[in-house]
């Protein structure tokens, strides 16, 4: 996490996050699972991710207290899995698949046009926050490349018109 | 041998997906559901289900073939620890889709599969390790477990007997390390997805250090069928070494990609030509990879073979996890190799030098040689590390990003070469729409809808025929 450097957490002390009641309630469920409270670490991440909008140092050290767990390795876990929602990502993340299957029936045109339609390239963040374009490792959905994943859904048979009107029509 | 009649098949694990509502508790009860397991526990002991598992020759489906009786076997009987079943639903070999089909269209059946599982090795705790992308399948499975929950099939004294089963559905975020059975775990753990070194494998020390029995969606899906139909049924589908039922995924340069349902044992151009609709636009085959990304590749005069453990491995190559991905004449193979190193090196988890060396390695180099910065010895450099590679690490991911590398730079050298020579002056063939030249982007939607509309309607057409591409039908 390029942007979230240890002299910026020094400057801002970084809010405290808690987990509301609900969320507390699914955490305490999550106990009953597993044998360790670490196994329940995944997710307790999808919880905070949910709970907090994305995931940040201050979710992390809210998610360590939690587990009793220290905040650096609970970091280190969450920097291995890309699939968590960061909390500098936009209100859509568009994952574009783009392995071999996806590459061989056009993904490259999909992040194109997405990149000159949003004005961002791969990674980035649009100003608004609205969207963050990603291009990610298969995804599983080899028979309907190319494929895209927005935030839970996935978005098959893609031609650029389809991509337009996807994009047009999120609320 | 002759090839499997995949005409006259009947299928089995994916008989109801195309149908709505199959991943209901109701529709799966009205269609037998739930016999299998009522039978392997009341009627059987768990060293009864072990030897018909074994007789039935069922190999694993995840991608090392492995028998899975003989998996079972090496969990210590006696022992004081609790042991554990883990499912492995983290599909993410690129090009493998198969799972997802029973996860989304047939939830029961896993979990049909998982009590026979459990009951056989002593399990009374069992996990299901979905990846993460796979937001609808988890949905579906939580969907499905609670309902068997509610109806007595998962909790305490399932079906009145002496056997109880707590099934939780965990879900994964987002690597391809975690479909390697001892990453898996590590995640499952709570921990970042590194693979453990074997042994102890994970039957003996698994999950929290005790014996686990791993095993994929689509071996766990079988099962039901082996008990109700007894294993001489199972060993008639197909090479008698490895049979049964298999989900094929075709993908890339076919006119109908999907999943498939197939005895082992069918030809790999009776799948790509008659079940897949053949190449797209009337072109022909260059190389087709068999098994998912990780095996090797073959060349177009090299296809004529029985989809089946044995043969594939005889041919230097493996079925894996049955994804079948074709490339046709128009494919930059200097490209597809560099898409796929540029995916191992993301994937490599880094624990061991090899690997997390290699993997990089071998994608600068390809990529230097796509960018036409090539050189003539970075052939042999590339078969060299690959070479460094192979069985020198914790896990078969190094192998994995060596095999493809190593067979695509042997059998499309030439091609290589060419691009080599040439350097920047080359004029890179576009790839996939391969064959054109770019096309701008404001042309580029009109281009896409007559590409489509003219692969589309096959779509329709396909569900017509049988056997019916079961992939095309996720509602």
């Amino acid at each position: 996490m390029a942007n979230v450097t240890s002299a910026k957490k020094a400057q801002e002390p970084a809010k405290r996050l808690e987990f509301s009641p609900q969320a507390r309630e699914k955490i305490a469920w999550l106990y009953t699972r597993y044998p360790t409270r670490q196994a329940a670490l995944l997710p307790v991440l999808r919880i905070a991710e949910r709970e907090f909008g994305g995931i940040g140092p201050a979710a992390i050290e809210c998610v360590a207290r939690e587990l009793e767990i220290s905040p650096g390795y609970v970091w280190g876990v969450f920097t291995f899995y890309t699939h968590y929602r960061r909390e500098t990502d936009g209100k859509y993340i568009l994952q574009v698949c783009s392995t071999l299957s996806c590459a061989l029936r056009g993904c490259q045109e999909i992040v194109r046009h997405l990149s000159g339609k949003l004005g961002i390239q791969p990674g980035e963040t649009t100003p608004d926050r609205r969207f963050t374009l990603k291009k990610v490792e298969c995804l599983g959905s080899c028979d309907t490349a190319p494929v895209m994943q927005i935030n839970d859904d996935y978005h098959e048979n893609l031609t650029l018109e389809k991509l337009d009107q996807i994009i047009d029509r999120l609320p | 041998m002759p090839y499997a009649d995949y005409k006259t098949f009947e299928k089995v694990l994916t008989r109801h997906a195309d149908q709505p509502g199959s991943h209901t508790l109701d529709f799966y009860l009205g269609h037998g559901g739930y016999e299998g397991a009522r039978k392997a526990v009341t009627q059987h002991t768990p060293d009864q289900i072990i030897d018909i598992v074994k007789a039935s020759n069922l190999r694993g489906r995840g991608g090392a073939g492995f028998p899975c009786g003989l998996k079972w076997s090496f969990v210590p009987k006696g022992s004081a620890k609790p042991k554990y079943l883990v499912v492995n639903a983290d599909e993410s070999e690129p090009g493998t889709f198969k799972d997802r089909v029973l996860i989304e269209r047939d939830p029961h059946a896993i979990i049909e599969g998982m009590l026979i599982a459990a009951y056989a090795n002593g399990a009374r705790i069992s996990y299901i390790y979905i990846r993460g992308e796979f937001v609808k399948g988890y949905c579906r499975l939580v969907e499905a477990v609670k309902e068997a929950y509610q109806k007595g099939f998962l909790g305490q004294k399932i079906f009145g007997a002496d056997f109880s089963l707590e099934v939780t559905v965990h879900r994964g975020a987002g690597a391809y390390i975690c479909g390697e059975e001892t990453g898996l775990l590590s995640s499952l753990e709570g921990q970042r997805g590194l693979p453990k070194i074997k042994p102890p494998f994970p039957a003996v020390e698994g999950l929290f250090r005790c014996p686990t029995v791993v095993n994929n969606v689509e071996t766990i899906a079988n099962l039901q069928h082996i008990i109700l139909r007894g294993a001489d049924w199972y060993r008639s589908i197909g090479p008698e070494k490895g049979p049964g039922p298999k989900l094929l995924c075709v993908s890339g340069h076919v006119n109908r990609p999907g999943t498939y349902e197939v005895p082992l044992g069918i030809n790999l151009l009776d799948l790509i030509d008659d079940l897949a609709g053949g190449i797209w636009k009337g072109r022909k085959v260059k190389a087709v990879i068999p098994g998912g990304s990780s095996a090797k590749v073959l060349a177009a005069h090299e296809l004529n073979l029985s989809m089946d453990f044995d043969t594939l491995a005889a041919a230097g190559t493996m079925l894996g996890s049955g994804g079948v991905i074709v490339m046709d004449e128009t494919t930059d193979m200097v490209s597809a190799l560099y898409n796929l190193m540029r995916f191992y090196h993301h994937e490599s988890c880094g624990q061991c030098t090899p690997c997390r060396e290699g993997t990089g390695w071998l994608e600068k180099i390809v990529g230097r040689i796509y960018h036409g910065r090539g050189r003539m010895e970075d052939l042999d450099l590339l078969l060299n590390i690959c070479d460094q590679m192979v069985g020198k690490t914790i896990c078969v991911l190094a192998d994995a990003a060596a095999f493809p590398c190593e067979s695509i730079v042997k059998k499309f050298r030439p091609e290589f070469e060419e691009m080599i020579r040439k350097g920047k002056g080359h004029e890179r063939r576009v790839f996939p729409v391969a064959g054109g030249p770019l096309i701008q982007i404001g042309a580029l939607s009109r281009h896409n809808q007559e590409r489509r509309e003219e692969q589309h309607p096959m779509k329709e057409s396909a569900l017509k025929r049988a056997p019916a591409p079961v992939g095309g039908l996720h509602d």
